[in-house]
C-alpha cells in the first residue's frame, strides 16, 4: 500500500492537457449519417479528462494502492463477511461467451447460462430449505424490498390490507426499517433483553392484527444465536404475521441450520458475502429472495424454469401475482455466476465446513482476546461466525474509544472491525474473521489488539491521532458535509 | 476443504484455546431439533479445473451471436485497460469505503466520477450509483415525491415512449408507496410524446415528468418544450438518458429554461460487458437544493488533521444505516465496481472519443436502416434518433427473430408485446461494433426471410 511518503494522487482532471486523445481507442468511422438537429445539439463538451491510456492506467493503478483489500489485508468487517474471492469465480463468470450475451438475445442461445442459473436456484433452496427462488434482485436491501413487498402483496390478496406493521429488533441492520418504510409500512423497533436475545414480552406486545411480519436475522448482528426463535415463529404466525429472515449472517449456520426449518416464510441471501462474490467498494452485490410456499406466487420476476430439457424465463405471463420487476434486465447475472461457481467448488460437504470454520476462527480469536483483557458484550455466549466486544471500560478507563482502536489497527495492517454497530452495545467492534482466514493472521490481529491497548496504557495519544501510516490522517467529516465539495471543477 | 487453510493440528490447537473438545459442541447453543442433515440438493465439490471445464463448455454453448439488440443494454468496445485495472484485488475485493483512511483508492475513484457524471449531465452534484437504469427511475420517482414539498399528489407522468420494463420496474417499487404514474400516450406518427396526451393534465397537481432521451424508439423527444411544459405546470423534470448520446446531445441541465431536476440513467453504455444483464449500474445527478433527498453514496473532499486534502462518505444522515426507517432509501451496497470501470472508461476515452463513439453508433445505426430498408423493412418514424430505430416488417418479429437467431444474428427487440398497434415492429441498433460487412450480412440475411413465403 501507499504511504504519506509516497505524496498525493492528484485528480485525473489535474492530468488532463487539452487536445490528448488515447487514439487506440477511437472507433473506425462509419458510413452513415450522422447529425442532430441544432436545437438538441451539445454545445460545450463535458468535462472529462484528456489524458493518454497510459496516464489513466497508472492513475488508477497508483488510486487501487490506496486501497484496504481482503487480496492485501485482514479485513474483519463484521456482518460483512470478507472472505476471499475466488479468482477462479471471477475468470469463469468473465468469459467471452457469458460476457457478450445481450439480455434480450433469444433463449436458444443462451441454455449455457441459463443451465447455470437455474441449477444456482435450486442449490440455493437446498441451502436455505426455501420452496423457491427468484435470483434477480440486485442487493441484500432489494432482495429486502422485494420480501417486504411479497409479504403486503400477501396480506393484501387475502383482504387483510390493516397489516402495515414490520417488527424489527433494535439490533437489528438499517436496511431492514428502511425497507419496511420504503414498501410503505411502518418500522415498530423491539427490544433486545441481556443475553442478546429477542425479549419475548416486548414481541407479545408488539404482536396485533397489523402486524405484517418480522424481520430477523439469526444470528443476529449482536453475533449470538437466538435460542427462542421457535418461540418468536410461533407468536408472530400465531398474530397472522410472516416470518423475514435477513440474509446477512447466513455465513455462520451454513450446512447447519436452514432458515426454512426455523419457521422463515421468505428470506433474502447476500450472495457477496456467503458465496464469496467480491464487494467491489460498495457492490455489486446480489441479494436473492427464497420463499416458501404461501409466498412462491409473489416472486419477483424474471424466474429460470425449465421445460423437459430448455430452461426459459418465466415472466409475469407465467407468475400473475408476482410482485413484478426490480430490475431492467435480469438482475446481476455476472454476480449470480460468480456464485454458482463458488457453490460448485464448494460442494455438498463444504457447506458446513464453511460454517463450522467461520465458527470456530470467531470464537478462537474471541477466546484469545477475552485473554487479552477485552471484554466480550455477552460473555456468557458463544460467537457465532462472528462477536461483539465492548470497549467501554477501555473508554472510560483509559479514555481510548472503540474507533480509536479501529483507527489503530489501520496502522498496524488490518482493516478496522464494524465499529459502532449494532447501536446497543457501547463502544462496539463487530469483528468477523471469516473461514478463510489462516490460524496466523488471526494470532496476529490478537498481537495487534494487544498492542493497541498496550499503547493506550502508555500513550492514548498514540491511538487518539491514529492513524499515522496511511495516505491521509483522520478526515474532517463535519467540514465534508457542512461545506459540500461533491465535484471537480477547473479553477477559475 | 476450498479455501479454508486449517489443518487438523490447527483445529485441535484452536478448539483447546476456546475451551471445548469438538468442533460440534461450538454449535451447542443451537437446538438439535432446528439442524439439518446432509444437503442432499447440493452436489459433491468440483477442483478449479472441473468447475473451469463446465463453465467454459456452457459459455461456447451459447456461441457470440452477431448482435443488433440495443433496447437499453448497448454493446460497445471496451478498453482493454478497463477491466484489467477494474479487476485488481484492490478494487475488487475491498467494501464500502467506510474506514475513510483506509479507502481513499475507492473514495477518489467515485469523486472523480460524480465529477464526470455531473459534468456530462449538466448537474449540480452526482452520487456513487443505484443498481440499474430501470430502479434508478423508480428512485428519482420517489425523490421527486419527497424534494417537492408542494404537491401533494405523489403523481408522476410516465410517457409510453420510455422503456416498457423501465415503467413495470418503476411501478413495482412505487406502487408500495402509492405513487400514481399514469401514462402519457405518443404520437402515432412521429413516435414522440404527444402534446394532447399532456394538455389532459395541464393544470392538475403534477410532482414530476419523466422524459426519456432518446425515447425508447431511439427518437430525440423535443425535450425543451416538455420541460418548460413540466415547469409551468410546478412539476418537476426527471430525464432518463443515454450517457453516451450525452456527448451529442444536450446535457439534461440545459433543457428548457431552467434545465431537468434530477437525472437518471442506465450506465452499462461505459465501459460495462452486457454479460446477460448485469451487473450494470444506475446513476443518478441532481441539483444541489435537492441534494438531501437523493439516494445512495455520495463521496465528498474535505480535509485530514494535516490540513491536506482526502475524500470521505458524506451527507450520511440521509442513509439507513444513520437515519432508519426515515432514510431516503433502503440502499446499501450499490454498484462501486461498476463504477470504477466506468470512470476509467470516461478517463481513456475522454471527451473527444465518447464523441466520436457516439457519433460512429449514429451513423452506424443509419447505415442499417438504410441496409434494412432494401431487404424490405420499413422505418416506422422519420424523425432525428441516436443509435435506434423501429422498422416494421411484412410478417411477425418472433418468426423473423427466431430464422435470424438460427443464422447466428440477434435481429432486434420485438415491440409487439408492449407496443401491439405498432403491428409487427422491430427495434433494432447498430453501435460502433458493428462494420458495414456485419450490417451488410443482416441485410441479406433479412431479405431472404422476408421474401420468403409468409408462415
Amino acid at each position: 500500500m501507499r504511504t504519506p511518503e509516497s505524496g498525493p494522487e492528484p485528480l485525473i482532471f489535474e492530468l488532463s492537457h487539452a487536445g490528448r486523445v488515447a487514439r487506440a481507442q477511437l472507433p473506425p468511422a462509419a458510413k452513415g449519417s450522422a447529425t442532430v438537429p441544432p436545437a438538441l445539439r451539445r454545445r460545450t463538451p463535458p468535462r472529462l479528462p484528456e489524458v493518454s491510456e497510459l496516464q489513466a492506467v497508472r492513475h488508477y493503478t497508483r488510486l487501487s494502492q490506496l486501497n484496504f483489500s481482503i487480496d492485501t489485508e485482514f479485513y474483519p468487517l463484521g456482518s460483512c463477511t470478507m472472505k476471499y474471492n475466488p479468482r477462479g469465480s471471477n475468470q469463469y463468470a468473465m468469459l467471452s461467451g457469458f460476457l457478450a450475451r445481450h439480455p434480450f438475445a433469444p433463449e436458444v442461445l443462451g441454455q449455457g447460462l441459463l443451465a447455470c442459473l437455474f441449477e444456482l436456484q435450486d442449490m440455493l433452496c437446498a441451502v436455505t430449505g426455501m420452496r423457491a427462488v427468484s435470483l434477480t434482485p440486485m442487493a441484500g436491501a432489494q432482495g429486502e424490498f422485494a420480501g417486504v413487498a411479497m409479504i403486503r402483496r400477501y396480506h393484501r390478496d387475502r383482504g387483510d390490507a390493516a397489516r402495515d406493521e414490520i417488527i424489527v429488533p433494535d439490533a437489528a441492520h438499517g436496511t431492514n426499517p428502511a425497507t419496511a418504510t420504503m414498501c410503505g409500512m411502518r418500522a415498530v423497533e423491539i427490544a433486545t433483553n441481556a443475553d442478546g436475545d429477542i425479549d419475548l414480552d416486548a414481541l407479545r406486545k408488539a404482536v396485533s392484527a397489523r402486524t405484517a411480519g418480522i424481520m430477523l436475522t439469526n444470528p443476529s448482528t449482536l453475533g449470538v444465536f437466538e435460542r427462542h426463535i421457535g418461540e418468536v415463529a410461533a407468536i408472530v404466525h400465531e398474530a397472522g404475521g410472516l416470518l423475514y429472515y435477513d440474509g446477512a449472517n447466513l455465513n455462520a449456520i451454513l450446512g447447519t441450520v436452514r432458515p426454512g426449518d426455523m419457521g422463515f416464510d421468505v428470506m433474502h441471501m447476500n450472495l457477496h458475502k456467503t458465496f464469496s462474490t467480491p464487494h467491489g467498494g460498495g457492490g455489486p452485490g446480489a441479494g436473492a429472495v427464497g420463499v416458501g410456499e404461501r409466498l412462491a406466487p409473489y416472486l419477483p420476476v424474471p424466474v429460470v424454469g425449465r421445460e423437459g430439457s430448455r430452461y426459459r424465463w418465466l415472466t409475469e405471463q407465467d407468475l400473475p401475482q408476482s410482485i413484478g420487476r426490480l430490475s431492467g434486465f435480469m438482475g446481476n447475472t455476472g454476480v449470480l455466476l460468480r456464485a454458482y461457481v463458488y457453490m460448485r467448488m464448494i460442494g455438498r460437504d463444504g457447506m458446513r465446513r464453511v460454517g463450522e470454520h467461520a465458527t470456530l476462527n470467531a470464537n478462537y480469536l474471541l477466546a484469545r482476546l477475552r485473554a487479552e483483557g477485552f471484554d466480550a458484550a455477552y460473555p456468557t455466549r458463544r460467537a457465532t461466525h462472528e462477536f461483539c466486544l465492548t470497549l467501554k471500560r477501555q473508554a472510560r478507563e483509559l479514555g481510548a474509544t472503540a474507533m480509536d482502536f479501529a483507527k489503530r489497527l489501520l496502522d498496524l495492517g488490518c482493516h478496522a472491525p464494524t465499529t459502532y454497530f449494532p447501536l446497543l452495545v457501547p463502544e462496539c467492534l463487530l469483528i468477523e474473521p471469516t473461514e478463510t482466514e489462516a490460524k496466523e493472521t488471526l494470532d496476529a490481529f490478537v498481537a495487534a489488539m494487544a498492542r493497541c491497548l498496550a499503547e493506550a496504557r502508555a500513550d492514548v495519544e498514540l491511538l487518539k491521532q491514529a492513524p499515522h501510516d496511511l495516505p491521509v490522517r483522520r478526515l474532517d467529516d463535519v467540514r465534508a458535509a457542512k461545506s459540500l465539495d461533491l465535484r471537480w471543477t477547473p479553477a477559475a | 476443504m476450498a479455501f479454508i487453510p486449517h489443518t487438523a493440528d490447527d483445529v485441535r490447537q484452536m478448539l483447546t484455546v476456546i475451551g471445548v473438545s469438538s468442533m460440534e459442541q461450538l454449535f451447542d447453543e443451537i437446538p438439535e431439533s432446528l439442524r439439518c442433515g446432509v444437503l442432499t440438493g447440493i452436489p459433491p465439490a468440483l477442483s478449479e479445473q472441473e468447475i473451469g471445464r463446465l463453465m467454459s463448455e456452457r459459455a461456447a454453448a451459447d456461441g457470440q451471436p452477431l448482435n443488433f439488440l440495443g433496447a437499453g443494454a448497448y454493446e460497445h468496445h471496451i478498453p482493454a485497460a478497463v477491466w484489467a485495472i477494474t479487476t485488481r484485488g484492490e478494487y475488487y475485493s475491498c467494501y464500502t469505503p467506510y474506514q475513510a483512511e483506509a479507502s481513499q483508492g475507492t473514495l477518489q475513484t467515485i469523486y472523480e466520477y460524480q465529477s464526470m457524471m455531473a459534468s456530462l449531465t449538466g448537474m449540480a452534484v452526482a452520487n456513487a450509483s443505484l443498481y440499474d437504469g430501470a430502479s434508478a427511475l423508480a428512485e428519482a420517482c420517489l425523490m421527486a415525491v419527497r424534494a417537492h414539498r408542494r404537491s401533494k399528489s405523489a403523481c408522476v407522468l410516465v410517457p409510453r415512449t420510455v422503456h416498457p420494463l423501465w415503467r413495470r420496474c418503476a411501478r413495482a417499487i412505487c406502487s408500495n408507496q402509492e405513487l400514481k404514474l399514469p401514462e402519457l400516450a405518443y404520437d402515432r406518427a412521429s413516435g414522440l410524446t404527444a402534446v394532447n396526451a399532456l394538455a389532459a393534465h395541464a393544470g392538475s397537481d403534477i410532482t414530476a415528468l419523466v422524459i426519456q432521451q432518446p425515447n425508447v424508439f431511439g427518437l430525440l423527444e423535443p425535450v425543451d418544450e416538455l420541460t418548460d411544459w413540466a415547469h409551468a405546470q410546478g412539476a418537476l423534470v426527471i430525464a432518463a438518458v443515454n450517457p453516451t448520446s450525452l456527448a451529442l446531445l444536450k446535457p439534461p441541465g440545459e433543457w428548457g429554461q431552467k434545465g431537468a431536476d434530477i437525472v437518471i440513467g442506465e450506465g452499462q453504455p461505459l465501459g460495462v460487458p452486457l454479460a446477460g444483464g448485469g451487473p450494470y449500474f444506475g446513476f443518478m445527478t441532481t441539483r444541489l437544493e435537492h441534494v438531501r433527498q437523493m439516494p445512495g453514496r455520495i463521496v465528498g473532499r474535505t480535509v485530514d488533521l494535516d490540513g491536506k486534502a482526502g475524500f470521505t462518505l458524506t451527507l450520511q444522515a440521509r442513509e439507513q444505516h444513520i437515519r432508519r426507517a426515515k432514510a431516503t432509501s433502503n440502499i446499501c451496497t450499490n454498484q462501486g465496481l461498476l463504477v470504477t470501470a466506468a470512470t476509467i472508461y470516461l478517463s481513456i476515452l475522454g471527451p473527444s472519443g465518447l464523441e466520436q463513439v457516439a457519433s460512429a453508433c449514429q451513423g452506424r445505426t443509419s447505415e442499417l436502416v438504410e441496409r434494412l430498408g432494401r431487404a424490405g423493412a420499413q422505418l416506422r418514424f422519420p424523425g432525428a434518433r441516436f443509435h435506434e430505430a423501429v422498422l416494421t416488417l411484412n410478417r411477425p418479429c418472433e418468426t423473423v427473430l427466431a430464422a435470424l437467431a438460427g443464422q447466428g444474428i440477434c435481429g432486434g427487440y420485438d415491440l409487439t408485446e408492449d407496443y401491439p398497434e405498432l403491428g409487427h415492429a422491430l427495434l433494432v441498433c447498430a453501435t460502433e461494433t458493428r462494420t458495414s460487412e456485419d450490417i451488410e450480412r443482416y441485410g441479406q440475411a433479412l431479405a431472404r426471410i422476408l421474401s420468403g413465403d409468409r408462415p
